[in-house]
């Protein structure tokens, strides 16, 4: 299967290299869908009483958008470097389980096209286009989701859409933690892993414990839909508020979920690029530790508007406020990285500086909310969308431009243009300054969030064109981005196996790697094994062609058949036919019997 | 072969003798539930007997005595950490005696 | 394919197959955490009945506990059988495990339909809600396990289990305990403490 190509060995690829990039141009393209539904609700508020949308078209863009965002963007951005990067900095050949892994992308395709074929599947339903798209916000809150306010198969979408992507979240979770754990070559300890590596570690631990808890509650909203059961009716007796709190206890861990692997891509440019160390490498990894354990004790400073009770809000508001003490250990430990160090102003660089002080501004307005008294005049207002807005944009997506600067020459084998780089990155950070900071003073002005227009008395109109103009600004900066990822097809300079001088072990091998990555796994002495250390030389590099020939495992066709199955599952729940439910377990069982029976060797 | 970490299996005979316990704590939970005299205590030794089976099945048929013990940190991680959300969850909702309850007799004090 | 995988050096010496599986299972708690967690959330708070101590049958579950119990105790001798090559032992204790589930799942249909009879359903109320939702996720987790040990037992029939596919026994083995410690906490939290 060596350097096989076209379409079949892309569709029953096992590498885990290239369902990466699978993973990258997938989530990139959902990244560029989830970004113009922005614009569009941005064009919406560029003036009082705009008309650009109606109002249920609008509700329609922002929760997409969000969705869209979180579990269509940023979450699979992620896992496009989990899967390029994390079997190369540990040293191995392949992730644990490759057909496994196939399975996750595929699932996490399927399930992203199920969702946003609500967009234009609404003549299915006898309904217009742009009518039966998911509108009842991203966390979905009970009982607006309840058949009864939500009669369309809007709500369907999302419900049945999410529930597929946690299996592809939670089959790539068990994969990450046994790859990690298990397969690092000899002499890689854990306090010796890459600190990205390690972020990678904490996430998969957060994502197989918060994602049972939102498949439960999105099962419960599927039978109060589908089969008349009241989990979240009041008249039954039922409280909506379990539905805030299941989706919370999730919630609150999957922001970690979002922002760590992003700390850890800092993590590895910071150092590289000033020639230094990460400083205090062990707190950097303890403190990451540190905010998985306590990103489950928070949740419910997203319901302090609720009345909660003055226990429950003091003891929240307490772990809230703690949390942003390993947060902040980390946000020393990068500066004092840079501090005194060889610095080179890459595009990554930028990146990785302008993370840091956006996400201080997102931390510090974050740390605002966690005081009940003063979180009661932010719920629901633009102040909110600005925090998250500056945490999970000027957080995690310049955290992963960074890490895309970083490694798409390992991952292609071309550099991206620098100049075209740093032009993306300044467009990008003034694009979202200007529309992310007006949105502090428009929700302290009273404007609440998720509202399709506003009156021009409130006085907040000037401050939303300055956001639209924002926005735009961030749409030229992507297009900028995209050109220099098409130019660079072409036009851009080859990479050597070390552009950047890197610490890590997958500078250790050609860009991009072969297929068995390591001609022969190398024996790791050091936690910087390619710099020369007080007690190290640097690790020589594999030779460049393997001294025996490497086994590499062929592609199957069982994962991508299996997923399938998931889809045409959720496909006869929404259309309530029988016979599809039938198909789709049959599907997915033969699947599964030709995927166990299948000779595979790893 | 043996992989460091992972150790022999328990013998039939302690498979049996352990099945053996799990039928008395059965007949034990039933019994309670029927003789009125342990009303009063049902709750807590309920709890009780059920948490012994739960420990036994898992430290010797799921073999966590025996194997690695990092076998028990990724079961008793994410267990202990549902059993802690449970409780949470509990004292949340039943705030009218617990958490609330406890605040307002405190501001009636006051 | 077994012993590929548990000839592979790993990092921790532990094989990967296994600590998937409890990184699974281990999920699965947070899974049935959250199920139970809502039964006692909503218990006693059903506006119309039947409510628990109307309908719940407590001598035909004992028997059903007792026989998922035994299944257990049925797969630890399946799984020591097929560590010491015994195929003879193994074929009949993959199969007593299978029928004490399909067992199992007999009676819990036969407890469905008899609720549903009196009166309790999905749509009755809250309690109905609440315990056919969590009773049924750990039906279906039985389900899995009776196809898997089925598939098993056809393997053994087929001669093709032998010690070195001891550790798939064991890992199936893993789930149908996990799968009855879930029921010894249901049995405990729904049933006996009404």
């Amino acid at each position: 299967m060596t350097g096989s190509r076209g379409l079949r060995s892309w569709l029953t690829t096992t590498d885990h290299k290239r369902i990466g990039l699978l993973y990258f141009y997938t989530a990139f393209a959902f990244f560029l869908v989830g970004g113009l539904e922005a614009l569009l609700i941005r064009a919406q508020l560029a003036r009082p009483n705009g008309t650009v949308v109606g109002a249920e078209t609008y509700n329609q863009l922002f929760t997409m958008h969000g969705t869209t965002m979180v579990f269509l963007a940023l979450m699979p951005l992620s896992a496009a470097f989990f899967n390029y990067i994390v079997p190369l900095q540990i040293g191995a050949r392949d992730v644990a389980f490759p057909r496994l892994n196939a399975f996750s992308y595929w699932v996490f395709l399927l399930g992203g096209l199920f969702l946003n074929a609500s967009w234009i599947a609404g003549p299915v339903f006898r309904a217009g286009v742009l009518n039966v798209a998911p509108d009842a916000g991203w966390f979905g809150y009970a009982n607006l989701t309840e058949r009864q306010y939500s009669p369309g198969p809007n709500v369907d979408f999302w419900m049945l859409g999410l529930q597929i992507l946690g299996v592809s979240s939670l089959a790539a979770g068990f994969n990450f933690i046994v790859t990690i754990l298990n397969l690092r070559a000899p002499g890689m300890k854990m306090m010796r892993l890459p600190t990205f590596t390690w972020m990678t570690l904490v996430t998969q631990f957060l994502v197989i414990t918060a994602f049972p808890v939102i498949t439960v509650a999105l099962v419960f909203l599927m039978f109060d839909r589908f089969f008349g059961a009241h989990f979240y009716v009041p008249q039954a007796g039922a409280t909506p508020l379990l539905w805030q709190h299941l989706f919370w206890l999730f919630g609150h861990p999957e922001v970690y979920i979002l922002i760590l692997p992003a700390m850890g891509i800092v993590s590895e440019v910071l150092p590289t690029f000033s020639r230094k160390p990460l400083f205090g490498y062990t707190v950097v990894v303890y403190s990451g530790v540190l905010i998985g354990f306590m990103g489950w004790g928070v949740w419910s400073h997203h319901m302090f508007s609720v009345g909660l009770g003055p226990i429950a809000d003091s003891v929240f508001s307490a772990t809230t406020m703690l949390i942003a003490v390993p947060t902040g250990v980390k946000i020393f430990n990068w500066i004092a990285t840079l501090w005194g160090g060889t610095i080179r102003g890459t595009t990554a660089l930028h990146f990785a500086v302008g993370f840091i002080a956006m996400f201080i501004i997102g931390g510090l307005s974050g740390v605002t909310h966690a005081s009940p008294p003063a979180d009661l005049q932010q719920t629901d207002t633009y102040y909110v969308v600005a925090h998250i807005h500056y945490v999970l944009f000027g957080g995690t997506i310049f955290g992963l431009f960074a890490g895309i600067y970083y490694w798409w020459p390992k991952m292609t084998g071309r550099l991206l243009s620098e100049a075209l780089g740093k032009l993306h990155f300044w467009l990008t950070f003034i694009g979202m300054n200007l529309a992310f900071f007006p949105m502090h003073l428009i929700g302290l002005l009273g404007m609440p969030r998720r509202i399709y227009t506003y009156a021009p008395d409130l006085g907040v109109s000037s401050l939303n064109l300055v956001s639209t103009i924002g926005a735009l600004l961030i749409g030229v900066a992507t297009l900028v981005f995209v050109v220099n990822l098409w130019r660079t097809r072409s036009h851009g300079a080859p990479a050597p196996n070390d552009p950047w001088g890197g610490a890590t072990l997958e500078w250790a091998i050609p860009s991009p790697p072969p297929p068995y990555n390591f001609s022969v796994i190398p024996t790791v002495a050091s936690r910087l094994p390619r710099w020369k250390t007080e007690h190290h030389d640097p690790m020589p590099d594999p030779p460049a062609a393997p001294p025996a020939p490497v086994h590499v495992p062929g592609g199957s066709w069982w994962p991508p058949v299996a997923a399938l199955g998931l889809p045409v599952l959720a496909l006869a729940l929404l259309t309530h036919h029988l016979w599809l439910a039938f198909l789709g377990v049959a599907i997915m069982l033969y699947g599964i019997y030709r995927w166990a029976f299948e000779p595979f060797e790893i | 072969m043996p992989e460091a970490g992972e150790h022999a299996h328990p013998t039939v005979g302690t498979y049996l003798r352990v099945a053996a316990i799990l039928v008395i704590l059965t007949v034990l939970e039933v019994g309670v539930f029927y003789v009125p005299a342990f009303h009063v205590v049902l709750v807590p030794t309920l709890l009780a007997l059920s948490a012994v089976k739960f420990a036994l099945v898992v430290l010797f048929y799921m073999h966590l005595r025996m194997d690695s013990r990092f076998f028990s940190f990724l079961f008793g991680g994410p267990f202990l950490l549902a059993v802690v959300v449970l409780v949470a969850l509990l004292f949340l909702f039943f705030g009218h005696f617990t958490l609330r309850g406890a605040a307002g007799g405190g501001g009636a004090g006051g | 394919m077994t012993h590929a995988a548990a000839a592979h050096h790993t990092s921790m010496g532990l094989d990967s197959r296994k600590m998937a599986f409890w990184a699974f299972i281990g999920s699965e708690c947070l899974l049935f955490g959250s199920l139970i967690s809502t039964y006692l959330i909503y218990k006693g708070k059903s506006v119309v009945g039947p409510y628990p101590h109307d309908i719940l049958n407590i001598p035909f579950t004992s028997v059903s506990t007792f026989d998922l119990l035994m299944s257990s105790l049925m797969m630890v001798l399946a799984l020591a059988a097929v560590q010491r090559g015994d195929l003879k032992w193994a074929k009949i204790w993959l199969f007593a495990t299978a029928f004490l589930g399909i067992l199992f799942l007999g009676g819990q249909v036969y407890e469905f339909t008899s609720f549903v009879r009196e009166g309790l359903t999905l749509q009755t109320n809250l309690f109905g809600c609440t315990f056919f939702v969590l009773t049924g996720t750990h039906g279906a987790h039985v389900t899995v396990g009776v196809l898997w040990l089925l598939t098993l037992w056809v393997r053994a029939l087929q001669g093709k289990l032998g010690p070195a596919q001891a550790l798939t026994v064991e890992i199936s083995g893993l789930y149908w305990h996990f799968v009855d410690v879930v029921w010894i906490v249901i049995f405990t939290l729904v049933y006996l403490i009404q």
